[in-house]
């Protein structure tokens, strides 16, 4: 009787494939969103001092980035361990901070460029000098707005 | 009797599913934003009449190539600056047109007149760590913030929070204009009560 045709088959029953591609979307579209995009490759190390007084630093169009720290392990062949600047994916001298910053300035919409802040992500273990030596060639530059940018945490952890 | 089969399952409902997903991923990531310490650095353009500071109102902080904090000459723990700091600061020391009102400090005549005039003179060397430069300047904005908290709840009691919250709201683009207004006229007394007066003197090479 054909009313119990059906029962004769013991395959399994294909697991239907058409939700695949809702996944893969729902995965790519969470990755797009949680992933911070770097628009430097770091060539340094840059652990970053910690502390808890600070202030949020939004609105990425109004900072210029500097980095500052020893070279990372694949380029310390080339460049020695002394910490360098790095400014966008070159490393460089402090003479060229001036120049970078003003061509950074130039590039922003006129409106913003009295407003630009100058971060400074500098490594923990960097010594004052070089930043001393930064923070003047951003006087000269009349680029006066500064952060050190930071983790958020208790000054203990610093040691 | 026969073996019945499983029935299929129904994958109509898996987009729903999908986008519920989405849609709480979407609500709950934020993207990181960098913060860290706000600084302005002095203009280039020397000063030809520099003013004359009275000793007392100077809080000198030095940190030397040893990483050593040394506050008005005396070797000093991190964990003392910020509490040294608010002492100093919060003195209130000056008397007649000099005198702070608000201050809760001991009123000691050797140490800072009133908050207006005291200034904080920050001197590192140039083999110091960062990381110990970074902590020192923590340590020294907390002491600010902790005494512009304390004016802020007691002017302002009604608005329910400190000064480092108020300033947040501030800043953040998301608060209502008008809140923006009123707070700005707040901070503002509260900055001129407590004005942060930290200066920093070019290191020296290393001796």
């Amino acid at each position: 009787m054909s009313k119990f045709k059906k029962k004769g088959s013991g395959e399994l029953p294909k697991i239907s494939t058409a939700s695949l591609p809702d996944i893969v979307f729902m995965l790519l579209f969470f990755f797009m969103v949680a992933t911070v995009l770097r628009d430097n490759t770091l060539m340094i190390q840059n652990t970053l001092p910690a502390a808890d007084q600070i202030q949020k630093l939004d609105k990425k169009d109004r900072v210029i980035y500097i980095y500052a720290g020893k070279p990372s392990a694949r380029y310390q062949d080339k460049y020695g361990n002394q910490p360098r600047i790095q400014l966008n994916d070159k490393f460089a001298t402090v003479s060229d901070v001036g120049a970078y910053v003003l061509a950074e300035r130039a590039s922003k919409r006129e409106e913003l460029q009295n407003v630009l802040t100058t971060a400074l992500k500098v490594d923990g273990e960097t010594k004052m000098g070089l930043i001393s030596d930064i923070k003047q060639e951003l006087r000269k530059v009349n680029a006066l707005k500064i952060n050190y940018t930071t983790r958020i945490g208790d000054y203990t952890q610093n040691n | 009797m026969g073996r019945r089969s499983a029935p299929e399952v129904n994958a109509g409902s898996m987009a729903d599913i999908a986008f519920l997903l989405l849609i709480f991923f979407l609500v709950t990531t934020t993207i990181e934003t960098d913060s860290g310490i706000n600084r302005k650095l002095p203009p280039m353009e020397e000063i030809i009449d520099p003013p004359i500071i009275k000793e007392r109102n100077i809080f000198t902080v030095v940190v030397n190539k040893n990483n050593q904090i040394l506050v008005e000459e005396k070797l000093m723990n991190i964990q003392d600056l910020r509490s040294e700091a608010v002492a100093f600061l919060d003195n209130g020391g000056g008397l007649l047109e000099e005198a702070c009102d608000y201050c809760q400090g001991s009123r000691d005549r050797s140490s800072s007149d009133n908050p207006d005039k005291a200034i904080i003179s920050l001197k590192n060397d140039r083999e110091t760590d960062y990381k110990v430069y970074i902590s020192v300047q923590n340590e020294l904005v907390a002491a600010y913030n902790q005494l512009r908290n304390r004016e802020f709840l007691r002017l302002y009691p009604s608005e329910n929070m400190d000064y480092v919250q108020a300033d947040k709201k501030y800043t953040d683009p998301r608060t209502d204009k008008k809140v923006k207004e009123k707070l700005k006229e707040k901070l503002s007394v509260i900055k001129l009560m407590y004005p942060m007066k930290l200066s920093e003197a070019e290191p020296n090479k290393t001796s």
